[in-house]
């Protein structure tokens, strides 16, 4: 049953859907881009993930680039890319002080498929205890949640590279050139390693710098109310994510339990040799469509909400990122500045200190500006995603619950009209 | 007209001077007493086919706005007419007892119809509400306020108040279960002592703890129903013992061998491991096709039911979970409307949060919805199969009982011919006297049987009529209520999506 699982997913991801199938579509977030970055002339250069192909604990996905730019050396190419590769791509982004200024996009989150194999597996130990119906029933669930699981982390990975190819600093850097051209697997297992020992270090030296920080009051009243927010919404939005996220779980749990009332519904009508087993047979039906219908409202749910949250807490822990590399910036410059100082009272290395306090200025001011603007597009990307996915939202549950209402109606009125 | 009716002790005056000094089962000596009672019932019982009934009709149309699965005064129209013609005739009676045995089934329907078109039906519609907690500590124990509404003459009044508490209702319906289901009748399940359900009350401070409340409002609902099915069934409404508890206004006392360790409490373990002993033992040869069948029906049934019990009541933990979830994610969307700081966003957001909350509200009343409609509904029929069952063993039981006094008139008789064969003539006389008395309970062991038989074949026509017709109409119910949340759900998704349209 597992092995069945792996094969499946050969994805053709054909972004241009368009149609609410309820699926986090390519198409949805590069307009929520598109609302707040000009791209609509800029096809120079357009990612996007062709194909993904699960293996026993690796999925691979296609990277699939169409290109106007002269940097690369063909027009239109594909490479296989891990999750692993995408993580490097993000260190690389991340540590380089060029783009100090810039949100950097959140890096996809790692496919998970545990849960899914979980429940699958349990399910298969509880065959005995259903029938062979109910059985085929919460597999094809199942199989269609592993599906769906697998569709986000595809589009999740495609998003991010897609934001990079949109950003006009960010697009030109060369490890992103390199990571959707070189053909052969980028070395990144060494890397990483490396990394994650450091990033542990970095994140430890970080949250003590970010107590420090937070403790000083900017200059610039832009920045300061910036601060204050991100760090109050990234707190809120990650408590949201979660919630969020145990409501749709349970919304589903429901839509699944019909299946045994359905199922339990039928049994009775076979036994019945009255007339109540037209009316158990009607019933049950009943239960089958609205399960299905259940459980796209839970799907739906969790894409347009559960997803957006989530989406925005990484977005906003990125924008938590930018400011805190700019009070860095600034620590360093005012650093440079007593440096200087002190040079110039003991009349030793002024030049070198004058050159250093000058770069770190410059560092700082730049950063500034680019940080405002980076802020700026980060909020206007926000409302706009919020507000498309929230219109969405309820517009979908308006029309589940119609059609749930329909359902329900013509049942009762079937079953009214037998009752003698 | 009225005095007269009080059916059961004028058969048991009668009775008890049949009772003969050869009763050896202690359990079976009381419906002993009814027997004449039941055979002639049998002339006026309840046709089956109900539906064809004019005077069936009205209780049913009454009875479904009721909350409680109602439509069992169906049963009502005939069974007060048997309580009336019983009074009238008791001449009669002996004669119809002999007509009975001959005749065909169809000669009685048509007696009965007559008998439905003549008379009236009768409604009791009892309520029980305002459960309260006496005393303190381990020593305390529920009371309810018992009201029945009846236009049955054969009531004290028309409408009568009492309090009750738990075990009294313990009480009675073990006295119902030991005077009827020995006659085949399938007597409504009652609730369960629950030792943890009762110690969260009894400990609780007041009635502020959902859990308890929840328990209590459980209990409230299944004892109303137990009484109004008790009610609907003709021959339990004219029990004494269900009278008095509906009427009398005393306290009744207390019911203290409904108590798990008590002495009675042990005879009822003790008897139903000799059943079982005996099932085992003496399995019936069933030579009636109808009762095969409808044994392996209701088995059937039973599985299935606790099946689809099971199920319903995993949705209704899974609703509830989501209710719980829903009003956590409402109150931290409303922190993060909050903390949002674009104008229309977070208005929008707020907005969401209230959404959310109103949801919460609907599923909470959902999950209850679920459970007080449909899951007891189930849990209730499974009592009753149990019920059934039982009367079926009461069955056996007789057929045991005809085939031991069969058996024993043989060995007597067998006696009776080595006596005179061997020409020891003291010993003929008294040997003489135990045939003839064993000859008479062979035919009374025979009557038994029969008239038991009848009468669970009427009983169990009867279940499955109410049966049908209380899960189509709770069932519809049901769905009517999802559908109303559906409705619900409509309006405020609507009334946020003008909202979310304004965000800036």
């Amino acid at each position: 049953m597992l092995n069945e699982m792996d094969d499946s997913p050969e994805l053709q991801n054909d972004g241009k859907d368009g149609d609410d199938d309820g699926l986090f579509d390519v198409e949805d977030q590069q307009k929520a881009r598109t609302d707040s970055v000009d791209l609509s002339s800029d096809t120079s250069l357009v990612v996007d993930i062709s194909d993904a192909l699960s293996e026993r604990d690796k999925v691979k996905f296609t990277v699939h680039t169409k290109t106007t730019l002269p940097e690369f050396s063909e027009s239109d190419f594909s490479v296989t890319r891990d999750h692993d590769e995408f993580l490097w791509l993000h260190t690389m982004y991340d540590e380089n002080e060029d783009y100090a200024g810039v949100i950097i996009p959140p890096p996809p989150p790692k496919p998970d498929f545990d849960a899914s194999r979980e429940k699958l597996q349990k399910l298969g130990e509880g065959e005995g205890t259903m029938t062979k119906e109910e059985f085929q029933k919460m597999k094809a669930e199942l199989e269609a949640e592993y599906l769906a699981t697998f569709k986000k982390t595809v589009a999740m990975h495609e998003v991010f590279l897609q934001r990079l190819a949109a950003h006009p600093t960010l697009r030109t850097d060369h490890n992103f050139r390199v990571f959707l051209e070189y053909k052969q697997a980028l070395d990144v297992r060494g890397r990483n390693k490396k990394e994650k020992f450091g990033s542990l270090v970095k994140l430890v030296t970080k949250s003590v710098d970010e107590v420090l920080v937070t403790g000083q009051k900017d200059v610039d009243p832009f920045f300061e109310r910036e601060r204050t927010f991100v760090v109050e919404y990234h707190n809120k939005v990650k408590d949201s994510t979660a919630r969020s996220d145990r409501m749709t779980r349970s919304n589903k749990q429901i839509a699944d339990t019909y299946i045994r009332v359905s199922s339990g519904l039928n049994a009775l009508a076979t036994l019945e040799k009255s007339d109540l087993d037209k009316f158990f047979i009607k019933v049950s039906e009943m239960f089958e469509k609205l399960r299905k219908v259940e459980a796209r409202v839970a799907t739906d749910a969790d894409l347009k909400l559960s997803d957006l949250l989530r989406y925005y807490m990484r977005d906003t822990a990125a924008a938590k990122d930018l400011l805190y590399r700019r009070m860095r910036s600034l620590v360093n410059y005012q650093n440079a500045n007593k440096a200087l100082e002190k040079a110039r009272a003991k009349n030793k290395e002024v030049q070198q200190a004058e050159k250093n306090q000058e770069e770190a200025c410059n560092k700082f001011e730049k950063l500034s500006e680019v940080a405002k603007q980076e802020l700026t597009d980060y909020k206007t990307r926000r409302v706009a995603a919020f507000k498309k996915n929230l219109v969405e939202l309820a517009e979908l549950e308006v029309k589940h619950a119609k059609t749930q209402v329909q359902l329900l109606r013509n049942t009762i009125a079937t079953l009214k009209e037998e009752t003698p | 007209m009225a005095d007269e009716r009080e059916p059961p002790p004028l058969f048991e005056n009668e009775d008890s001077s049949e009772k003969s000094p050869l009763e050896e089962k202690t359990v079976e000596a009381d419906q002993e007493v009814n027997l004449n009672d039941d055979a002639n019932d049998d002339l006026f019982s309840d046709p089956p086919l109900l539906e064809t009934s004019p005077a069936e009709d009205k209780p049913e149309a009454e009875d479904e706005d009721e909350s409680s699965p109602a439509a069992e005064e169906s049963g009502g129209g005939g069974g007060i007419l048997d309580d009336v013609e019983v009074q009238e005739e008791p001449p009669k009676k002996e004669e119809k007892k002999e007509e009975k045995k001959e005749e065909e089934p169809e000669k009685m329907d048509e007696e009965e119809e007559e008998e439905m078109e003549s008379g009236d039906t009768f409604d009791v519609d009892i309520t029980v509400s305002d459960p309260q907690k006496v005393g303190d500590g381990m020593g305390a124990y529920m009371k309810y306020t018992v009201v029945s509404k009846t236009s049955d003459p054969s009531f004290k009044s028309s409408e009568m108040t009492v309090s009750r508490r738990f075990s009294d209702f313990l009480g009675l319906h073990q006295k119902l279960v030991a005077f009827h289901t020995t006659k085949g009748h399938i007597v409504p399940p009652v609730p369960e002592k629950s030792v943890v359900g009762m110690t969260k009350v009894k400990m609780g401070k007041g009635q502020e703890e959902n859990n308890s409340l929840e328990f209590v409002e459980k209990r409230r609902a299944s004892l109303e129903r137990f009484l109004n099915r008790s009610a609907a069934h003709p021959k339990i409404r004219a029990n004494t013992d269900f009278k008095e508890f509906l009427e009398k206004d005393e306290p009744l006392p207390k019911a203290s061998n409904t108590a798990a360790l008590s002495g009675a409490g042990m005879m009822r373990a003790f008897n139903k491991v000799m059943d079982s002993a005996s099932k085992v033992v003496s399995k019936m040869d069933e030579s009636d096709q109808w009762f095969e069948e409808k044994t392996q029906h209701i088995d059937n049934l039973d599985q299935q039911l606790k099946k689809l019990h099971t199920s319903v009541e995993n949705m209704v933990n899974h609703r509830r979970e989501l209710s719980n979830a829903t009003a956590v994610f409402a109150k931290s969307c409303a922190m993060l409307g909050n903390a949002e700081e674009h104008t229309a966003l977070s208005r929008a957001i707020s907005q969401l949060a209230e959404t959310e909350e109103n949801i919460e509200q609907l599923q909470s009343s959902q999950a209850a919805t679920d459970f007080y409609v449909l899951s007891e509904l189930l849990k209730d029929y499974i009592g009753l199969i149990a019920a059934v069952r039982e009367a079926f063993r009461e069955r056996e039981k007789t057929f045991h009982n005809w085939q031991t006094a069969q058996t024993n008139l043989a060995k007597k008789r067998e006696q009776e011919a080595k006596l005179k064969s061997t020409g020891k003539t003291e010993k003929l006389p008294q040997v003489e006297q135990e045939i003839k008395d064993w000859q008479e309970r062979v035919e009374k062991g025979q009557r038994e049987f029969e008239a038991i038989s009848k009468t669970i074949r009427r009983e169990v026509n009867r279940f499955e009529t109410n049966r049908v017709q209380d899960f189509r109409s709770v069932i519809i119910k049901y769905l009517e209520s999802l559908m109303e949340k559906q409705q619900k759900l409509i309006q405020y998704w609507e009334a946020f999506l003008p909202e979310a349209k304004a965000i800036a």
